[in-house]
């Protein structure tokens, strides 16, 4: 069983978009993204569980991102790829897709995960591009998971209930963050992360084309960014001791209660 | 020279932060109230590997450098000091003196269980007429065939009620009085009876025990390095133990600071974030300073021990300072929440209550300028060694 897990390393703390390039600004400190975790810890247990397998993380970034890939290996996963290549900076969803699949391509996994979203980018779609591309089914939401003889279920949450979902390996999933807890990398994971294998690819030893790739693959164009509009004039209610009251008469007035 | 921290040691600190922000802090201020141990978090540390950061994987630990193990007291000090110290004893004044002085065999049988958390480590020194004072103990080891039987009282022994392994100090020479006739022996949790809970200003989720260990009879392969030469033992683990407690006092501090900080720029008076008020802006800007300060004293005490180098009199000046700092400093802290600082509704007051005990144990500021000027002007040790315990 061999099971391959997309990460992203995305800026810590709060967003800032560089207004010359309208790219988010990556240049500080940046962390696993938090929603990763939890494809990161699912597929350790599948691992676990089935007691042999190999865990891939492969991501696709900046040179810094190996921070965020070694805490998957102090996690537990097995080794890493990264495709780092000065020509994917910029890409959009169509052109990141396109890197993505060439490099799980390469690993031919019998399970890929994907936390659900990005925290910078939020786009929560990535893994349906990178699924269409490799022509493998996509089960998403995903709240609990589970592998019997060749097949992946999916239980889903929805407003009225579950969804329990089946597809046929190989396949792509999608977890959210009710899957699991994931586990803290223990000191002796985080000692040893750095003898597991780490391997840099650029777009050429991936045989992509560098027209593919970056802001000349992307199909999207950021033409402006703006200031969110003002929330225009706010009411602050000091509490001396009556402001209870005095929220449930403003929402009286608002006629929202 | 480099500032940076480690690949390694940067992931270290981010995870022993990671874990004290969700796994400790949260429930603070509740141990406190309580003066609760809180048991159950040692096991989850030992997991991690937070309980023998700095022991070699030989022995059951993670492997890690001096400076690592400091990093994670200060991130585990900064959600609860009292946390702070209980694994400041265990680690560095109960096992590390195993590692530097003990046999092969003692190494291979009272290490592992200690770094891998299964029980923890004390560091019985102090008695009732022995502090500072420490080459007054008497605490008996008399001869006993080929070994001895051990009786007497010790005093505010960190962890004392649930340890399992004791570095304990007593008097092999009767006739010897002061440091030359002390020996160190490793006990069991068996050997020692706990007769009192100490009642404390602070460090309430630490526990802090009188014991008596009452005919206790050891053979020569709980004996710590060699007869007579306790007080050595002692020193060196002080030596070191007391970077440790520096980092301690250095985490209350940066705790402290985090809150002070949010504090003010949130309250407003007189039409504006008291943040915006000079005076306040000069707390702010000192607390920083002093706490970076201290900061470069107490990660070059670690580097330097690391290195193996002599940090005897830099542990003292990171120790000494980063202490006194810390109770001055959560003191400001109070003051920059006014009111609020004094209630329990936010953390700074446990914060004051537990920096203050930093300028005393493992030797009180006034042992540290003692050991700093000896250092400095090339003073011989005294014949009676301070023991700084
Ligand atoms: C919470 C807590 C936990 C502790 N944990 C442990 C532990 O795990 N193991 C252990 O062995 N001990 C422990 N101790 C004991 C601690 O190390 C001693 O309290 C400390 O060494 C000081 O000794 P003392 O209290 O007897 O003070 P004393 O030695 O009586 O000192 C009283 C005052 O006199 C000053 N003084 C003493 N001698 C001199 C001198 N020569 N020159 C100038 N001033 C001097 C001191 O600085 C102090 O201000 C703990 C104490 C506390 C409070």
């Amino acid at each position: 069983m061999k099971i391959a897990v997309c990460v992203k390393q995305v800026p810590e703390g709060s967003r800032r978009i560089d207004a010359a390039t309208k790219r988010l600004d990556r240049s500080g400190e940046g962390a696993l993204n938090p929603y990763d975790a939890y494809a990161v810890e699912e597929a350790l247990r599948l691992r676990d569980a089935s007691g042999e397998g190999e865990v891939v993380v492969v991501s696709v970034g900046p040179a810094s991102a190996a921070d965020a890939i070694r805490k998957t290996l102090a996690m537990g996963a097995d080794r890493a790829v990264l495709v780092s290549d000065d020509a994917a900076a910029g890409s959009d969803l169509v052109a990141t897709s396109y890197v993505l699949a060439n490099a799980l391509e390469r690993e031919s996994s019998d399970l890929v995960v994907f936390g659900y979203q990005a925290a910078d980018s939020d786009g929560a779609v990535l893994w349906a591009a990178v699924a269409d591309r490799l022509r493998r089914p996509v089960v998403s939401q995903v709240a609990e998971l589970r592998l019997e003889s060749g097949r992946v279920r999916g239980k889903r949450q929805t407003e009225f209930g579950y969804d329990v979902i089946e597809a046929p390996l190989p396949a792509v999933v999608a977890v959210t963050d009710a899957i699991n807890e994931p586990r803290y990398p223990s000191l002796k994971g985080i000692m040893g992360a750095k003898r597991k294998p780490q391997e840099t690819l650029t777009l050429a030893e991936l045989g992509i084309e560098a027209e593919r790739a970056g802001e000349a693959g992307s199909r999207t164009v950021v033409l402006a960014l703006n200031e969110p509009p003002s929330r225009g004039e706010a009411r602050r209610i000091e509490d001396d001791g009556d402001a209870a009251a005095r929220i449930v008469e403003f929402l009286l007035e608002k006629r929202l209660l | 020279m480099d500032f940076a921290l480690s690949a390694d040691q940067r992931e270290i600190q981010a995870l022993a932060r990671e874990f004290a922000e969700a796994e400790i802090e949260p429930h603070a201020a509740a141990w406190d109230r309580e003066h609760r141990f809180p048991r159950e978090l040692y096991a989850k540390l030992a997991d991690l590997g937070l309980m023998g950061v700095c022991v070699p994987e030989e022995y059951g630990g993670a492997g890690a450098d001096f400076l690592s193990y400091i990093l994670v007291l200060e991130e585990l000090s900064r959600a609860d000091a009292g946390v702070g110290v209980t694994v400041a004893v265990h680690t560095s004044a109960a096992t590390l003196p195993i590692l530097t002085f003990g046999t092969e065999e003692q190494k291979a049988r009272f290490v592992p269980p200690l770094a891998r958390g299964e029980h923890l480590g004390a560091f019985a020194l102090t008695e009732p007429e022995a502090g500072s004072d420490a080459g007054a103990l008497r605490t008996r080891a008399a001869r006993d065939g080929d070994g001895w039987t051990i009786s007497g009282a010790k005093q505010w022994i960190t962890n004392g009620t649930y340890a399992g392994t004791f570095l304990l100090f007593a008097r092999t020479d009767p006739d010897t009085p002061g440091a030359r006739g002390v020996s160190a022996f490793l006990l069991d949790g068996e050997h020692v009876r706990v007769t009192r809970d100490e009642e404390k200003l602070g460090l309430n989720s630490s526990i802090t025990n009188d014991i008596v260990v009452e005919g206790a009879r050891v053979g020569r392969d709980r004996l710590l390095h060699e007869e007579g030469r306790g007080f050595r033992v002692a020193m060196a683990t002080l030596d070191g133990g007391r970077i440790g407690i520096a980092a301690q006092a250095l985490g209350i501090a940066q705790a402290a600071y985090d809150v002070a900080r949010s504090y003010a720029k949130e309250r407003h008076t007189f039409g504006k974030p008291i943040a915006e008020h000079q005076a306040i802006q000069y707390k702010l800007a000192d607390m920083s300073t002093e706490i970076d300060a201290a900061r470069l004293l107490v990660y070059r005490a670690a580097w330097l021990k690391q290195e193996g180098q002599p940090h005897t009199e830099e542990g003292a000046k990171a120790k000494l300072f980063a202490s006194e700092m810390a109770r001055r400093q959560t003191a400001e802290a109070i003051q920059i929440l006014g009111g609020y600082g004094y209630t329990k509704e936010f953390p700074v007051e446990r914060y004051y209550r537990d920096a203050k005990v930093t300028e005393i144990y493992e030797g009180t500021s006034e042992i540290q300028r003692l050991v700093i000027a000896r250092s400095v002007l090339g003073l011989r040790q005294a014949e009676r060694t301070l023991a700084q315990g």
